[in-house]
């Protein structure tokens, strides 16, 4: 084999492909390690969220027997809602790292593929949500006596299913901002919250009216929180609501790929990826 | 501008009848070159000729609306991850992350190249191009030269085969100018890479390329080596030559081929 043919046979295989996925962590790594103003935003506002939801807790369960039965729902629910919007986050603010920097010409032409920049900032998104929520998550046993993690193994199903959800919105987000620019910023941190009134996060599917549980149903988040729900308030674990959340999953992170790889063959197509800006 | 021919060396870079349009905008229009390994060529032209847009298609980054580029033998609209390992590029349009230092980004790229030994290819190239005193300093706190420089290390990282250059010597003063110079004619000659770079640099077009590819408005209106170009047009430098093309003046030979 010549030393050309090395060279390339040498960036083939899963084994070359994890490396450069880790290269690409070890970017965010030293980003982060330098500035810690990013450090701080990562835990600032699960802690402070949990903070605020946790006394509302308290001065409800003295009000009411219910909060009394189910103490915690709503620390759980606040901790789990922070999963998916830092998730979602997480993949945007990495990609738009990428922008900010104007450096996005050097990733796509080094051989890291498209896939893999991908795979890259759903484990950037992974990294930032458990330095994010753990934190808030120890405190609140601290503060409130309240462990989310009590919950066991379902706890893993909720929080995977939340994290992937994200992946999609934020894989999306990606798209637009490859599309349109650093104009389209501020979609990445209020796209999110659009499905917020609709995923049942901190009220039961029950009180929406008929047609708007049907929109609620089409999201994963939905049948995650009343899943929750169903393991904090009646101590059982819905396999039927689990089954839903991972196929909507399915099928939301399909799409979610498809998506961001059309945007940039896209931005490939209109020479954005040199111009990205405003 | 004719098409590659029987004989004729083997190319590094074959570029036939790339086209970009942007809606009614012919960007490049209908571009046939080749770059024979081993070599240098320049593609020089006014500002919004083409050269940018042209060097973005060898890379990949932008699509062509019609046309075929390949580089090293490969399509690289069908296997650009084929070629993408022997290649690399600088340019003053993109930057290299602010916040990390010069050491981080060179080994984030280092690996994204998958070398073997990155720690030791970075401090070589810091030593070659003069970049030791600043490598754990933050790129954004680099000077305009030393930005530069950084960016060409970048370029280097993987002793590409094929090296795509946009303005490689801009905000340098003459002095370390000349010595990248130097060391990339030494790079070249040493390796058998090929080299092309768009430049508004003429005395440094002279110097590194036997090849020009002169652009107007998106097509070559002219080619040649250097020494060819400045006879041709009856001029003492390229200089001379690129503002007569750029103010489609036509001189000497050129008058006459022209008839």
């Amino acid at each position: 084999m010549s030393p050309a043919e090395a060279k390339v046979a040498g960036t083939r295989g899963p084994i070359a492909s994890w490396r450069r996925l880790q290269a690409m962590v070890l970017r965010y790594v030293y980003l982060y390690r330098g500035s810690w103003p990013r450090l701080l935003e990562l835990t600032y506002w699960p802690t402070l969220q949990m903070v605020m939801w946790g006394f509302l807790t308290i001065f409800l369960a003295s009000k009411s027997g219910f909060f009394v039965q189910a103490g915690g729902v709503l620390i759980a629910a606040v901790l789990l809602w922070d999963v998916l919007f830092r998730s979602s986050l997480g993949v945007s603010l990495s990609f738009l790292e990428e922008m900010w920097s104007r450096n996005l010409g050097h990733i796509f032409v080094s051989p890291l593929r498209p896939g893999e920049f991908v795979a890259a900032l759903t484990l950037m998104s992974l990294l930032r949500v458990l330095i994010g929520v753990i934190p808030a998550a120890l405190l609140a046993i601290w503060l409130y006596e309240y462990s989310v993690f009590d919950m066991g193994l379902p706890l893993i199903a909720f929080f995977t299913n939340l994290q992937v959800m994200g992946w999609s919105f934020g894989l999306i987000v990606c798209g637009l901002l490859m599309r349109y620019g650093l104009g389209a910023e501020s979609i990445a941190w209020f796209a999110i919250f659009a499905i917020a009134p609709f995923s049942a996060i901190y009220y039961p599917l029950s009180v929406m009216p008929d047609w708007l549980q049907w929109i609620a149903g089409i999201l994963p988040s939905t049948h995650v929180f009343e899943g929750m729900r169903s393991v904090l308030i009646d101590k059982t674990f819905r396999t039927d609501l689990l089954f839903n959340a991972v196929a909507l999953n399915a099928v939301y992170l399909t799409v979610a790929v498809a998506v961001f790889l059309r945007f940039f063959r896209s931005a490939r197509e209109r020479g954005l990826i040199l111009q990205i800006g405003e | 501008m004719s098409g590659p021919q029987d004989g004729d060396p083997p190319a590094a870079i074959r570029v036939s009848r790339l086209t970009k349009s942007y809606g009614d905008v012919l960007a490049v229009n209908r571009l046939s070159f080749s770059v024979p390994v081993g070599t240098t060529a320049a593609l020089l032209g006014g500002n919004g000729a083409g050269k940018t847009t042209t060097i973005s298609m060898l890379l990949g980054l932008l699509l062509p609306t019609h046309g075929r580029v390949s580089v090293l033998g490969v399509d690289m609209l069908k296997r650009r991850y084929d070629v993408l390992p022997r290649m690399n590029f600088s340019s003053p349009y993109v930057d290299l992350p602010k916040r990390l230092s010069a050491r981080e980004n060179l080994m984030v790229y280092a690996r994204l190249y998958g070398l073997k030994k990155p720690s030791r290819r970075i401090g070589d190239l810091a030593g070659e191009l003069d970049l030791t005193a600043f490598m754990d300093r933050p790129s954004g706190t680099l000077s305009a030269g030393q930005r530069t420089r950084l960016a060409l290390a970048k370029a280097l990282l993987n002793e590409p085969d094929v090296l795509l250059l946009d303005e490689p010597t801009a905000s340098l003063d003459p002095d370390t100018g000349d010595r990248i110079r130097s060391y990339l004619e030494a790079y070249r000659d040493t390796r058998q890479a090929t080299i092309l770079l768009a430049s508004h640099n003429m005395a440094e077009v002279e110097r590194l390329c036997s090849q020009v590819m002169m652009m107007r408005a998106g097509r070559i209106v002219d080619q040649g080596s250097p020494a060819e170009l400045i006879r041709r047009y009856g001029r003492a430098n390229l200089e001379d030559v690129f503002l007569d093309i750029a103010r489609h003046r036509r001189t000497g030979d050129a008058r006459e081929a022209a008839a």
